[in-house]
């Protein structure tokens, strides 16, 4: 690459798809064959009448690769649109994770403590064991992890990041 | 019951083949297709080319489709048939061929069994078609087929495979033609208007301007051959051909500067390096095109003309860009520079065609000349001036032939120029040739080979026979693996590891007990009267030229260097090392 020395920056792209048995396989694959980095990638479908799924990737490069990344994914058919919302204006994004912390005494009341302040939701609860539910941007959901580990942090279960931009407009 | 509008599965694939007009099918029979091979043998409106491995059977559609604009069209069993007919999508994919690949596939309700013969087809072919369909309903099955068969040749085309479970060829359905199937795939043909007056512009302003052409413009047709040699002749400027270009401009023109890259000319080298403004058409900025990036036409504009959006800033960043089909785009751009009647610096394009003359006057595909051994190019040059009234259709395999027959042959036609550009597949010409043969039954069709790349599939010499199929297979047979060899002497110190073939097969003999016809040449003095017998005979040839053995090909850029650091010929080593690997790249 020419501008092999360009930051790279994180980006997250939205892409509409056909729900296909293959469709996900195509994007991945495009991902693992052309060294492109996933750093998350959520898929569900979104409109059961047109038969569409929405995938949303967040992902990192130099402006080039990011520009590739986007017209390698228009090039497969099954892909209607792709638009990158890390820059075509504010966007929102959201990550939900659950997380099991096992601990008794003074670290279980610590951890409910964080966890209100996180609003993260017990949702599963033994004597010995709490799971919470927590949403919000990766680098809260991020936090919270980091401030359970010392608490008892023995499993962590995340959807990766979903994001919609603001404002009136459909995608 | 049977319903009286319904079908069967292998009715409906044929139905829709024929709607979407073809003519041949290149296949090989096997369990899970025997019901579409008995539908085949009860009609007569397509002919079916039993090829004898099926990845002959994709690079004979290959030639049968890049020789006529069509859609070319395989049928092969699953399995070991469809993983033998990966390499041919392989090669189509890298060199935009649409081809439609019908595969047998076991019944839906044993597929993922690891059932007899069983392989994910469609699974191991994404990265390598340009989309794959396993059809699982019989009524879904005229319907996917239109789609392949629109999908395979819009846009960039390439191939597209159908996996066909044999219980949905077996199964009743209803046929659906194909003015009733909608695609969602329709990519843009015509170019942004703003765009292409923009590029006019900065066109009629450029004083060392070049047009660097590539392959999309013969994927977009002969219109759009035409209006390119149109649009080159108005400006009167340089054009030089990639690869897979060459034929889109006439190769006798006296602006056309040769191929470009890895064993271009000096002058399509020299003209693309010191250039004010590069106009891409159809091309892809190659790694063997471009040299070392870094120094890759350092002080041009850009121009960069592609149907395929991810082609543009892939490899090269470029000023200017149009997505678009190049006929389309050529002829806007016709209008534009016509009604703006452009003035062209027309002193200083006389003093960029004197520095092209002086580099012209290099004569850098000059070889030293021999009355005792044949020297490649010199036995395709004959072949060239013996054969050019007829137009033949040129095939070529993989290696040091290729090259030479890219230097060497000044084609003027478009769609008869067959070679495997992108992946570089031995053994892609000869059956090439044969689907170039089927499609045209009265040309002359040769495939240049090599000795190496002839036996990755000479098997096909059997199917040339079986359905008279009168190709000529000229061998150069130098006893190495020549682009091997040549590499292993320039980058790897002479240590010809495993490019010697100790023992070969007597090309006479194996002609003849394929029912073909054998021919030798050992000395330059044979080579017109091979050549002579050769055309005269309406049966396959094989001719098999002893050429010498240490020819290299030249000029050369080596890896890691740029277009102004071309090695020139034998005898100018001073830069026979590779350049220097950088930011940890390896060399290629």
């Amino acid at each position: 690459m020419t501008n092999a020395v360009q930051d790279s920056n994180r980006h997250t792209i939205s892409v509409l798809v056909d729900n296909e048995s293959g469709v996900l396989a195509r994007v991945i694959g495009l991902f693992s064959g052309r060294g492109y980095n996933i750093e998350s990638l959520t898929v569900a479908e979104v409109d059961a009448r047109e038969n569409l799924s929405r995938i949303t990737i967040v992902t990192s490069g130099t402006r080039m690769i990011i520009e590739q990344i986007k017209n390698q994914l228009r090039r497969l058919v099954p892909v209607h649109k792709v638009h990158d919302l890390t820059i075509e204006g504010p966007h929102v994004s959201r990550e939900l994770a659950l997380i099991k912390v096992a601990s008794t005494g003074e670290k279980r009341v610590e951890a409910l403590r964080i966890a209100d302040i996180f609003r993260a939701r017990a949702i599963d609860s033994t004597n010995e064991s709490f799971v919470f539910e927590v949403v919000g941007a990766t680098e809260k959901v991020d936090a919270f992890v980091t401030l359970m580990q010392p608490l008892g942090l023995i499993d962590v279960s995340r959807t990766g990041v979903v994001a919609i931009a603001r404002g009136p407009k459909a995608l | 019951m049977v319903h009286h509008d319904t079908m069967t599965g292998a009715e409906i694939l044929l139905k829709a083949l024929v709607d979407q007009g073809v003519d041949v099918i290149f296949g090989y029979p096997g369990g899970a297709v025997l019901p579409i091979y008995d539908e085949l043998s009860k009609q007569n409106r397509i002919r079916h080319i039993l090829v004898r491995h099926e990845q002959a059977a994709v690079h004979a559609a290959e030639g049968y489709a890049r020789s006529t604009g069509k859609v070319g069209c395989v049928l092969v069993t699953s399995g070991p048939g469809a993983t033998n007919a990966v390499t041919g999508l392989a090669d189509a994919q890298c060199d935009s061929v649409p081809l439609v690949c019908l595969t047998g596939q076991v019944p839906t309700h044993l597929i993922g069994n690891d059932a007899f013969q069983e392989a994910d087809i469609t699974g191991i072919t994404r990265p390598c078609t340009k989309h794959n369909y396993l059809v699982k309903d019989t009524n879904q099955l005229a319907r996917t087929v239109h789609e392949a068969f629109h999908v395979a040749r819009s846009g960039r085309p390439g191939p597209v495979l159908i996996d066909l479970p044999k219980d949905v060829v077996q199964n009743r359905g209803l046929y659906q033609p194909p003015s009733k199937t909608k695609s969602k795939y329709n990519p843009q043909v015509k170019g942004d208007l703003r765009a292409i007056e923009k590029a006019v512009d900065l066109i009629a302003s450029a004083k060392r301007p070049v047009f660097y052409v590539g392959g999309g413009v013969i994927n977009s047709g002969l219109a759009a051959c035409q209006l390119l040699t149109q649009f080159v002749r108005m400006t009167g400027f340089p054009c030089t051909l990639t690869l897979m270009g060459l034929g889109a401009f006439p190769g006798s023109d006296p602006l056309f500067l040769g191929m470009l890259g890895m064993h271009g000319t000096v002058e399509a080298n020299m003209a693309m390096h010191d250039c004010d403004v590069m106009i891409n058409i159809g091309a892809r900025f190659d790694d063997r095109v471009t040299g070392r990036l870094n120094a890759f036409s350092p002080n041009s504009k850009k121009i960069h003309i592609d149907i395929d959006p991810s082609s543009i800033n892939k490899n090269v960043a470029v000023d200017l860009s149009i997505v678009g089909d190049c006929a389309h785009v050529i002829e806007d751009m016709i209008k534009v520079w016509k009604a703006r009647q452009p003035k062209i610096d027309e002193r200083a394009l006389r003093a960029w065609w004197a520095k092209i003359e002086e580099w012209r006057g290099a004569d850098s595909l000059r070889y030293p000349a021999s009355d005792t051994i044949i020297k490649p190019q010199y036995a395709i040059q004959r072949l060239y001036d013996l054969t050019r009234s007829r137009n033949p259709y040129i095939c070529t395999e993989v290696g040091q032939h290729q090259m030479w027959a890219a230097q060497h042959l000044r084609l003027d036609l478009p769609l008869h120029w067959l070679t495997s550009g992108g992946l570089g597949t031995m053994g892609y010409g000869l059956p090439a040739a044969m689907g170039v043969q089927t499609a045209h039954p009265d040309a002359l069709v040769i495939d240049i080979a090599g000795e190496s790349s002839i036996q990755m599939n000479i098997q096909e010499m059997a199917t040339l026979v079986q359905h008279n199929l009168p190709v000529k297979i000229v061998i150069l047979n130098n006893q190495y693996m020549g682009m091997v060899r040549q590499w292993q002497e320039l980058i790897h110190g002479a240590r010809y590891s495993e490019s010697h073939m100790d023992h070969h097969p007597d090309f006479v003999k194996l002609a003849e007990a394929f029912g073909a016809v054998g021919l030798r040449a050992e000395r330059p003095d044979q080579v017109d009267g091979v050549i002579a017998e050769m055309l005269a005979v309406n049966r396959p040839v094989i001719v098999e030229m002893r050429t010498d053995a240490s020819e290299n090909v030249f000029p050369m850029i080596m890896p890691g260097m740029a277009h102004n650091e071309m090695v020139l010929g034998q005898e100018d080593r001073s830069r026979d090392n590779p350049g220097s690997e950088q930011d940890g790249m390896v060399l290629v």
